[in-house]
């Protein structure tokens, strides 16, 4: 029990009680809220309502309000498609992947991260449907047998396979965060007074006993989970990237694309885990729970990720020049030099050079600093998307088709529509939802919790007299 | 506990050499090939040099990786993926003398080293492969493979001395100074070999197919490294078991060893994939011919190499149990080793030989001849020192494995 290696650091801090832990998690959902999350609330539903808005007015119009052409078709949308959806693997990366590695560090991220996977598919999933323009036909995609004669999807295009991946990969991340909130909503439910408050609970606890058979079929589905989600890390982003990879565009069709992209996927996901947790346990006084260490943690997976994503980088660009095609060169050469030369260098910037500050130490154990480089990131993975997207396909093979892409007012207000909505699902969640999954936190407590850790075996033994048994 | 090799295994390794080396002689004696035999042996020598070679390097790349990932698990193994690094010096000179016949015109391996490719107005002037004699040309080769060789084997060494002397030190409860050291080595040298395991794969087998590129194609040989080094670990930790040493290592290890043998079976299986789809399905024509030459003249060779590498790890140890039992690990493991060397066979035999390439009696001989050298040197290194490292500060968290 007590053999965690006495180097490695605690990961709850201070000294809390089982009791402690419930009460700090729960204090949200169990108060009014505050004024912080009120302020927050207003201005992520204005940005919410004004993206609806701009959302409406294009099915209504047509996709000619964005400023898309006949060379550039796809731009903004399948930017943020990409960047979205990229984002979410963060969520299942580190509630699959880092339980198949038996992390204990994931525990106080784990469930803020998969709320921020599945409200980053919701927004994700979005923009494919609005693309194409007559969204009540959005059904189309999924092969039912119908009577509208030749109708039938494509199974040789990888937009389709997105449709399946996609929907798989929201279903199990929806599942796998839900089964997780179980035993949580089993103690709100327990704790609540108001009775409305403990019916709803109570639903939503599923009717959680906590006795050792439910923890230990929770345990097991955990897993079975995990197995089938850890797939799914590698498949949406692989599918993802053969929109792109599988056709014959200079700039898009590159072999090593589907695992540079799960690797950027998971690289954006935890820049966008940092600057939501870094405002989530300030504002939720969880430093206990989330602490320097972890952030520390997801910054050295930001440095992996990040560097995976500068070699896939550099590859492309050596084998470019390698492969002795002219139409291959010419597309890295505009690339960094042509009209859109400065979103390649800003995503070179932000992804490649930037990380790799976080080798010191000290930044990458800095609140401040870790927060501005989340943000950079976000920014940076962003322009990766715009950089592959548009500056591919923006100077076609005829000079006389050669064009610019022009975001209008709806292309601009979509995308922070978008964060508008994101950010509102989020707030409902830190209100209504258990932030961090607690009850798996106390199981970490006796092995990981500082106090623990700083026992001598004697005094752990004491405070466990079963423990005293084993002693050979 | 101290490891003996013993005379058994003295034995199996001198059977197979000498078996390897008959079967090699009698292969070269049935040889009717009329550009004579030359080219085959030197084909064989890079692909067993290269497989046996990076075998070992991935297990330096392993061991690093355990310090840099904080991995505890791993540390009752230590030993073991230290032996692993042993063949290193041998595959290094083999692949050394390789490349030297190759510059020096006695082998026909690399067709960019031939006279006149990048000399305009020569009859075997090639407008594609003169573009790129920026990097491809005899001096800049050189400087990088043994920049490759060079700094690789420092950290193997490095890690393996140092290893050694940490069991020495007289820690009284401090942190071993080895392992702090050790991490940041290990950061290094990922960091070095995140570059050049993909470099080193272009420069020593997708330059033999000159005109084609992948930029997949670094990935691929990295995966294929990994999981045939992941089999070796898992065979080994059986045979030390059933022999009576690893005391300390419990079916949980013995668990997560399988783990990632299954986990870089699949990791391969997806990077094999997903570059063999995206070519096929785009069908461009500089991209295509390397599968067109291998579904030509290789066809069955291939294609039940992938399904063989795929399937067999994939469906029989998805349970938790068969991970854990010798009785599925084994022979999974066999059969996926010999699929990997195909592997790398059919990355060389077909740039090479082109249709005259097969599997036969100098292949298997060759193959044989290494596998028994690179036993031998694994279990002589497992000898040397005790098989449980001492004073690494995980190693009581590892001891205490139960999941």
């Amino acid at each position: 029990m007590h053999k965690e290696a006495a180097i490695r650091e605690p990961l709850i801090l201070g000294n809390p009680t089982y009791t402690d832990i419930s009460n700090d998690v729960l204090h949200a959902i169990e108060n009014k809220p505050t004024k912080l999350w009120k302020v927050l609330m207003v201005i992520a539903s204005i940005a919410a309502v004004w993206g609806v808005g701009c959302i409406l007015y294009l099915l209504g119009v047509g996709i000619g309000t964005w400023g898309l052409n006949n060379t550039v078709g796809w731009a903004w949308d399948i930017t943020n498609f990409v960047w979205w959806v990229g984002i979410g693997h963060a969520g299942t990366l580190i509630s699959a992947v880092l339980l198949l590695f038996r992390q204990k560090w994931r525990m106080a991220i784990n469930r803020p991260a998969e709320a921020m996977t599945i409200f980053a598919v919701f927004m994700a999933g979005m923009f494919p449907m609005i693309h194409m323009g007559r969204i009540w036909m959005a059904y189309w995609v999924l092969p039912i047998p119908n009577q509208f004669g030749s109708l039938w999807v494509n199974f040789n295009s990888p937009l389709l396979w997105d449709v399946f991946a996609i929907s798989t990969y929201l279903s199990v991340s929806l599942v796998f965060w839900y089964i997780g909130l179980i035993p949580d909503f089993g103690t709100i439910r327990d704790r609540a007074t108001r009775p409305v408050q403990k019916l709803m609970y109570s639903l939503l606890s599923f009717g959680w006993t906590g006795n050792a058979k439910a923890w230990q079929r929770f345990e097991e589905v955990s897993l079975v989970l995990a197995g089938l989600a850890t797939p799914l890390v590698f498949s949406v982003h692989s599918i993802v990237s053969m929109d792109f990879a599988t056709s014959v565009i200079p700039g898009w069709h590159t072999t090593i694309f589907p695992p540079y992209f799960v690797a950027g996927a998971v690289f954006s996901g935890f820049a966008m885990v940092q600057t939501l947790m870094l405002i989530v346990r300030k504002a939720m006084r969880l430093e206990q729970y989330v602490t320097i260490k972890h952030i520390e943690y997801m910054n050295i997976v930001i440095i992996v990720t990040g560097s995976i994503v500068g070699v896939a980088y550099l590859t492309e660009l050596f084998i470019s020049y390698y492969s002795g095609v002219e139409y291959e060169s010419y597309a890295f050469i505009n690339r960094f030099s042509g009209p859109y030369w400065w979103s390649y260098w800003a995503m070179m910037t932000c992804n490649v050079v930037s990380p790799h500050l976080f080798w010191s130490k000290k930044l990458r154990t800095n609140l401040a600093f870790t927060f501005v480089m989340s943000i950079i990131v976000n920014i940076g993975m962003w322009f990766e998307r715009f950089v592959i997207i548009v500056t591919s396909v923006h100077r076609d093979y005829l000079p006389s088709s050669w064009s610019m892409f022009y975001p209008t007012w709806v292309d601009i207000g979509v995308f922070m529509g978008t964060l508008g909505i994101f950010s509102v699902f989020y707030l409902l969640f830190l209100k209504y939802f258990p932030v961090l999954a607690f009850n798996e936190v106390k199981s970490i407590l006796k092995s990981s919790g500082e106090q623990y850790k700083n026992m001598s075996d004697e005094e752990f033994k004491a405070l466990h007299p079963v423990f005293k048994k084993d002693k050979k | 506990m101290e490891y003996k090799v013993s005379k058994h295994a003295k034995l199996t390794t001198i059977i197979l050499v000498v078996v390897g080396l008959l079967s090699l002689v009698a292969g070269i004696a049935m040889d009717h090939n009329h550009h004579g035999v030359s080219g085959r042996l030197w084909a064989n020598l890079l692909v067993d040099g290269y497989f046996f070679f990076t075998i070992s390097l991935a297990a330096v790349f392993f061991l690093a990786l355990q310090y840099v990932s904080e991995m505890a698990w791993g540390v009752t193994t230590q030993r073991v993926f230290q032996a692993i690094m042993a063949f290193m010096p041998v595959g290094a000179v083999v692949l050394l003398i390789v490349f030297a016949a190759s510059s020096l015109h006695m082998n026909h391996l690399y067709h960019w080293m031939a006279e006149g490719v990048m000399e305009e107005g020569h009859e075997n002037y090639d407008k594609i492969i003169a573009g790129k004699s920026a990097y491809l040309n005899q001096p800049f080769f050189w400087v990088r493979t043994i920049l490759y060789i060079g700094v690789w084997m420092y950290f193997a060494n490095w890690f393996r001395k140092n290893s050694l002397k940490e069991d020495k030190l007289n820690l009284d409860g401090a942190v071993s100074p080895v392992y702090k050291k050790a991490i940041i080595k290990g950061v290094l040298f990922i960091a070095f070999f995140a570059y050049t395991s993909s470099s080193s794969a272009w420069d020593w087998i997708m330059a033999i197919d000159v005109h084609w590129f992948s930029t997949m194609f670094g990935w691929y040989a990295f995966s294929g490294m990994w999981v045939s080094m992941m089999i070796v670990a898992v065979v080994m930790v059986q045979y030390l078991k059933k022999n009576g040493y690893l005391k300390e290592v419990n079916s949980s290890h013995v668990h997560d060893i399988g783990k990632w043998m299954f986990a870089i079976s699949c990791l391969w299986s997806y990077i094999w994939f997903c570059q063999f789809m995206l070519i096929w399905y785009s069908n461009i024509p500089e991209e295509v011919t390397y599968y067109v030459q291998r579904f030509n003249d290789y066809r069955g060779l291939y294609i039940g190499t992938f399904f063989v590498n795929f399937m067999m790890p994939f469906f029989i140890l998805m349970s938790r149990d068969a991970k854990r039992n010798g009785i599925f690990l084994i022979p999974v493991a066999l059969i996926i080793f010999l699929g990997h060397w195909v592997d790398v066979l059919i990355m060389v035999l077909p740039g090479t030989m082109f249709e005259h390439g097969t599997l036969g009696l100098v292949e298997i001989g060759m193959f044989l001849t290494f596998l028994g050298v690179f036993i031998f040197m694994v279990l002589n290194a497992l000898s040397k020192a005790p098989l449980q490292t001492k004073n690494h500060p995980m190693y009581d968290e590892s001891l205490h494995l139960h999941h």
